[in-house]
């Protein structure tokens, strides 16, 4: 599978694995609920950790638990569920998270370029031929009147 | 009136762009229908009972005669001859094509127009009052603080996918004209005790279903705050607002349910976070203030002898001048009321030929601006009286000089089941009918400041539980019945109507109206209005007569 990372299609190097599967080494995604249950051992994990939330979960309490994240995901349930957005924002501008921001689950192209202006620099296309126009798309528009998160 | 810049124009042909190839896509059966239903919405389109409409954004309701020729050109080209005012100071197209959406929009986009965020669950446009920047009771000119949060709520990355959907309105005068204790943020303009002008922040008003007064969370915000605040609040919102239930979605639900101790600390905290290094620069104030600098008023316009000899001796100029001028700052002007209520048209309603007419008398007469109203009328804001008898003549012919602005006739009313899909009952025929019945202009001068707001469902586009007579449509068993509610104001004081009792049938609301005016009539105080009478005698003498015969 392939995704867009900071604007190029590049392969996904992480391992989604779920609540019941034994962790693997290499790169691997959790659940927050995993995470936040198993946090003592998964720090010495071979290899890099990333976080999967919810749009309820609320990012202000990862605050301590960030550096160990080299990936976040933010999940849409749905595209017209807009907390990404805002999680995404404190996250960056708030947290100061630095690593990998990536959006997943049920999103349009046609939000990939507000999500890139709040920090949002990964995305994981819900059809895999989505990608060039969900590239393109994060160009659609060349001004804005609001700060961007860089 | 503002102008747009590089920045501005590059932004909307972008967005024109954008919105050609989701309808191409949608069109060719690769969008599915609730995807391209939440992107047309946020480019104001509609899919209603006959066909689309679309709603285009008037930003704080201001037109250059330039923009109104183009209103009357897409009306031409692409509707059915007319359009319609609405009480968010827009205006909307009921016959477009899909297919031609793209091709209107670029059209608007030459006259620095555009449907940007005019529905859909998102920052809409930002309303202000009619009388803006002319007014003799303001405080500071409202249009610059609008046009810079126009600037700040298009296309915000952060919150274009609120719960529900979140308008603004601006005040800056003692007597509110916006209507902005029912809005999700409202804002009036006010002076600190050192004279310093900032802003009362008011939030969780609202219509609709649960019609509720907006509560102040900040007494007095500076100025250069306003932004870093509306963030604060939008980012609360946007957060924690209900997304299980669009009926408890609206900002009002959130406040409500947290109760407004717990919010004003939860927007507080988040704004003492953000609220450094976000002032808004003095230059940009300034800048965007520019653009509403008063016009080059001649001095001696109060000198004109014409206009006192005009008001003695034609009564009906004289009466017009009454109902449908209002005084302005300037001595020797006037700002004057186009009535959109005349009585054989629908209210709001305006054809291509009178917009164009409009136009060449806003430039000839009015600096070649226009405003729209939230009650659905049109003003030229700066008329000398010298010219006005002359105005007043060509406008008759027009047939926009109904003398009716504030009396019963001066209906806000929504496009109902004519139009609407959500709509249960009609409000355009019932209009109709209660106009024909109050013919008699004496009477209804007698009678005097009296609004009446119709709508033709719950959702409450024509405000009317703040109408000071509200109708509200209701499906009884596919049966179209109203209900009637008295005493709403979306003044000062405002007031949440209350209901009279049992709805009433459609061959009924005309004379329960006329019943309701004639219990006034007789019961009245001197000099007393509907209002006033209502808030004191309370719906006792009038549920009485209406439901007399029952």
């Amino acid at each position: 599978m392939q995704i867009i990372k900071d604007k190029h299609i590049v392969d996904d190097t992480w391992q989604y694995v779920s609540d019941d599967e034994t962790i693997p080494a290499g790169d691997v995604t959790l659940s927050l609920a995993r995470w936040q249950q198993e946090k003592h051992a998964l720090i010495h994990h071979a290899g890099r950790l990333g976080v999967r939330l919810q749009s309820t979960d609320a990012v202000t309490e990862l605050a301590d638990d960030l550096t160990h994240f080299a990936l976040i995901e933010l999940d849409f349930a749905d595209f017209a569920d807009g907390r990404p957005f805002s999680q995404a924002w404190l996250l960056r501008e708030r947290l100061g998270y630095g690593a990998e921001l990536r959006a997943v689950g049920h999103y349009m192209p046609d939000q990939a370029f507000y999500l890139s202006r709040v920090g949002v620099n990964a995305f994981y296309p819900e059809k895999f031929e989505d990608l060039p126009v969900m590239l393109a798309k994060l160009n659609e528009f060349s001004v804005h009147y609001q700060r961007s998160v860089h | 009136m503002y102008q747009y810049n590089e920045i501005d124009q590059t932004l909307v042909d972008e967005r024109v762009a954008q919105f050609r190839w989701q309808t191409e896509q949608f069109l060719r059966g690769e969008l599915s229908e609730d995807r391209f239903r939440a992107l047309r919405l946020r480019n104001g389109l509609y899919i209603q009972t006959h066909a689309p409409m679309l709603r285009v954004a008037i930003p704080y309701g201001l037109l250059s005669a330039k923009q109104v020729r183009m209103l009357a050109h897409i009306a031409r080209t692409y509707d059915k001859n007319y359009c319609h005012f609405t009480t968010r100071q827009n205006v909307q197209f009921n016959w477009p094509k899909l297919e031609q959406v793209p091709d209107i929009l670029a059209d608007l986009a030459t006259v620095q127009m555009h449907a940007i965020q005019t529905s859909g669950n998102c920052m809409r446009n930002t309303t202000s009052d009619h009388l803006a920047g002319v007014c003799v009771d303001e405080v500071e000119d409202p249009r610059p603080y609008c046009e810079i949060i126009r600037q700040w709520t298009i296309l915000h990355p952060e919150f274009d996918y609120l719960p529900r959907k979140f308008k603004i309105a601006v005040s800056g005068a003692v007597n509110d004209r916006a209507a902005t204790q029912f809005h999700d943020i409202g804002l009036h303009l006010v002076k600190n005790d050192a004279g310093a002008v900032g802003f009362r922040v008011l939030v969780g008003g609202g219509l609709g279903r649960t019609p509720i007064i907006g509560k102040v969370i900040r007494p007095y915000l500076e100025q250069q705050h306003l932004l870093s605040y509306l963030e604060a609040i939008l980012r609360v919102y946007n957060l924690f607002g209900r997304r299980d239930n669009k009926y408890k979605a609206r900002i009002k639900i959130l406040l409500k349910e947290t109760g407004i101790e717990k919010f004003t600390a939860m927007v507080e905290q988040e704004w003492q976070l953000i609220k450094d290094g976000r002032e808004l620069a003095t230059e940009r104030v300034e800048e965007i203030k520019a653009h509403f600098a008063p016009f080059a008023y001649q001095p001696n316009a109060v000198g004109d002898k014409s206009f006192p000899q005009h008001l003695d001796h034609d009564k009906a100029f004289a009466t017009w001048v009454k109902y449908n001028t209002a005084a302005h700052k300037v001595a020797g002007y006037k700002a004057v009321f186009l009535s959109l209520k005349a009585p054989d048209v629908p209210p709001g309603d305006i054809t291509d030929a009178q917009l164009d007419a409009v136009a060449d008398l806003a430039e000839h007469y009015s600096f070649g601006e226009v405003r729209t109203t939230h009650r659905q009328n049109l003003i030229f804001a700066d008329v000398k009286q010298a010219d006005l008898y002359t105005l007043w003549k060509q406008l008759d012919a027009l047939n926009l000089a109904t003398p009716n602005i504030g009396t019963v006739t001066d209906m806000i009313c929504c496009p109902g089941l004519d139009f609407c899909s959500l709509a249960n009952a009609s409000s355009i025929s019932v209009a109709k009918e209660i106009n024909d019945a109050l013919d008699d202009m004496d009477y209804l001068h007698d009678i005097g400041e009296l609004k009446i707001n119709m709508s033709g469902c719950m959702n409450g586009c024509a405000h009317q539980s703040v109408g000071h007579i509200g109708i509200l449509g209701v499906d009884k068993k596919g049966a179209e019945w109203y209900q009637i509610t008295l005493g709403g104001s979306s003044d000062n004081e405002a007031a949440i109507g209350e209901r009279l009792g049992p709805a009433v049938a459609k061959d009924e609301v005309t004379k329960a109206i006329t019943t309701i005016l004639d219990v006034y009539v007789k019961q009245r105080l001197e000099e007393e209005s509907f209002l006033e009478m209502v808030k004191r005698v309370g719906i006792t003498p009038f549920k009485e007569q209406v439901y007399a015969d029952n």
